[in-house]
């Protein structure tokens, strides 16, 4: 019953995503202006460890700002007329999937162009990507609940961003760590002990989510 | 009236046993060791402080607990003196442990797994007092700001266990993931000072949170009492 209520959750926010692209696309511009930015300032003095950092940095930015609109939109009267109609572990569920889908698209657009302007460091390379992909997943799932606390507060994006950063610190260092195992040339077994972590950490902020959000959403 | 009595007969035990981590702490005989020598008296304040904020915190993460249960406010009160209460000892545990860092390892502050972790303890606590003051409404303030601290102290948890295999050995002594429990190589002469400063800070910090408490009650009766003027 309630992976229903996802799917339709889901095709909604599809839906909403794709009427209005310029949200989409103002992410999509976000990132390529400042990966450009990045390869106009850092031109001559990349080393791969500050290569590896950069990257990750300005992926956290981009899912920070993707994720902050995930609430924002939301109206209080579309707000309630959804609260008659779904649960809301259907919601937040439904918000962390679509999140995590815009999220392993931006992150696989980024690391194709941040490859093309800052030199090819690691652009073939599949423990990196498995990496990558299971990182953005972190990234979504924990900050979907911090946009679900920082939309209901003024001035949003900077509570999104003091709420946030503290608690993505520890999966940014566990990233940065395994990435830069995976240029060095390990394998995936080598890096697979911080994929797991990763993931549990994913699976906790999930359990919290499902326990937590419906107090966020009943006013 | 039992319950009056030891109302301050805990607080006068509180007095004596600070007096005596103070006195003793000071006073007392301690190892001679290299590098470290007197700064080791450091200990009985430094690693008392960190005690009495985890201990407050933890009581805090209780009350959030405890607010989305039953919706009074009191607990949030409560939840939010605890924050105050424990940002201070943790300001004081940052500032205690920076000085002795600069006399034995010669630096204010290092990129150790457990300072970073202390660090990110305190940011999310910031973070947890600006979502506070940006709400109005105090039954909304109470449910967001209980639900962060939740979310926030479980994952801080989850990160002060799997910091230290991201970041390599650590120069701060302590089990992994536990920097204040290192008493099994305590000197059998400073655990006569060392359990007592534990006990002794605890209970302070519970204290000075029962004061801060009371001082919010009192603004919230007063705000009321000049709204209903109005």
């Amino acid at each position: 019953m309630v992976i229903k209520e996802i799917i339709y959750l889901m095709q909604k926010e599809f839906l909403l995503e794709w009427r209005q692209k310029h949200a989409l696309g103002g992410i999509m511009l976000y990132l390529v202006s400042t990966i450009f930015i990045c390869y106009l300032s850092f031109a001559g003095i990349m080393s791969v460890p500050t290569w590896n950092a950069l990257f990750w940095i300005i992926i956290a930015f981009a899912s920070l700002n993707l994720v902050l609109k995930s609430f924002a939109d939301e109206t209080s009267g579309r707000k309630l007329y959804l609260y008659t109609l779904a649960t809301p572990s259907a919601i937040i569920f439904s918000k962390i999937l679509i999140n995590s889908i815009v999220m392993v698209v931006l992150g696989v657009l980024g690391f194709i162009l941040f490859n093309l302007f800052m030199g090819n460091m690691a652009g073939g390379n599949f423990t990196y990507w498995l990496v990558l992909i299971i990182g953005v997943l972190g990234f979504s799932s924990i900050l979907t609940m911090v946009s679900a606390i920082a939309s209901q507060a003024r001035n949003n994006f900077t509570l999104m961003a003091i709420l946030g950063f503290p608690l993505i610190l520890p999966l940014l260092l566990l990233l940065i760590r395994a990435s830069l195992l995976a240029i060095e040339g390990a394998s995936i077994k080598s890096v697979s002990g911080d994929l797991v972590v990763i993931l549990l950490l994913v699976m906790i902020s999930l359990t919290l989510s499902n326990i937590l959000f419906p107090y966020l959403w009943k006013e | 009236m039992p319950n009056k009595t030891w109302n301050y007969t805990w607080k006068i035990f509180t007095i004596v046993l600070m007096l005596y981590v103070i006195l003793g702490g000071l006073l007392f005989e301690v190892p001679a060791l290299p590098v470290i020598h007197q700064t080791i008296r450091n200990i009985y304040f430094h690693v008392g402080m960190w005690f009495s904020m985890i201990f407050i915190l933890f009581v805090g993460f209780l009350f959030s607990l405890a607010y989305l249960r039953t919706f009074d406010l009191k607990y949030d009160r409560m939840a939010f003196a605890t924050v105050k209460t424990g940002l201070i000892f943790g300001f004081l545990g940052i500032i205690t442990g920076m000085i002795w860092a600069q006399n034995t390892w010669g630096t204010y502050w290092v990129n150790d797994p457990k300072l970073n972790g202390a660090a990110v303890g305190i940011l999310v606590y910031l973070a947890y007092l600006i979502l506070r003051a940006s709400l109005d409404d105090p039954e909304k303030r109470g449910r967001l700001a209980a639900v962060y601290k939740i979310f926030a102290f479980v994952i801080m948890f989850v990160f002060i266990m799997i910091l230290p295999r991201i970041s390599g050995p650590s120069i701060h002594p302590g089990v992994d993931g536990n920097p204040a429990l290192a008493t099994g190589d305590l000197d059998p002469m400073m655990r006569r000072v060392f359990f007592p400063a534990i006990l002794g800070w605890i209970l302070f910090s519970w204290w000075i949170y029962t004061v801060v408490e009371r001082k919010d009650k009192i603004n919230q009766k007063i705000n009321q009492l000049n709204a209903d003027q109005l």
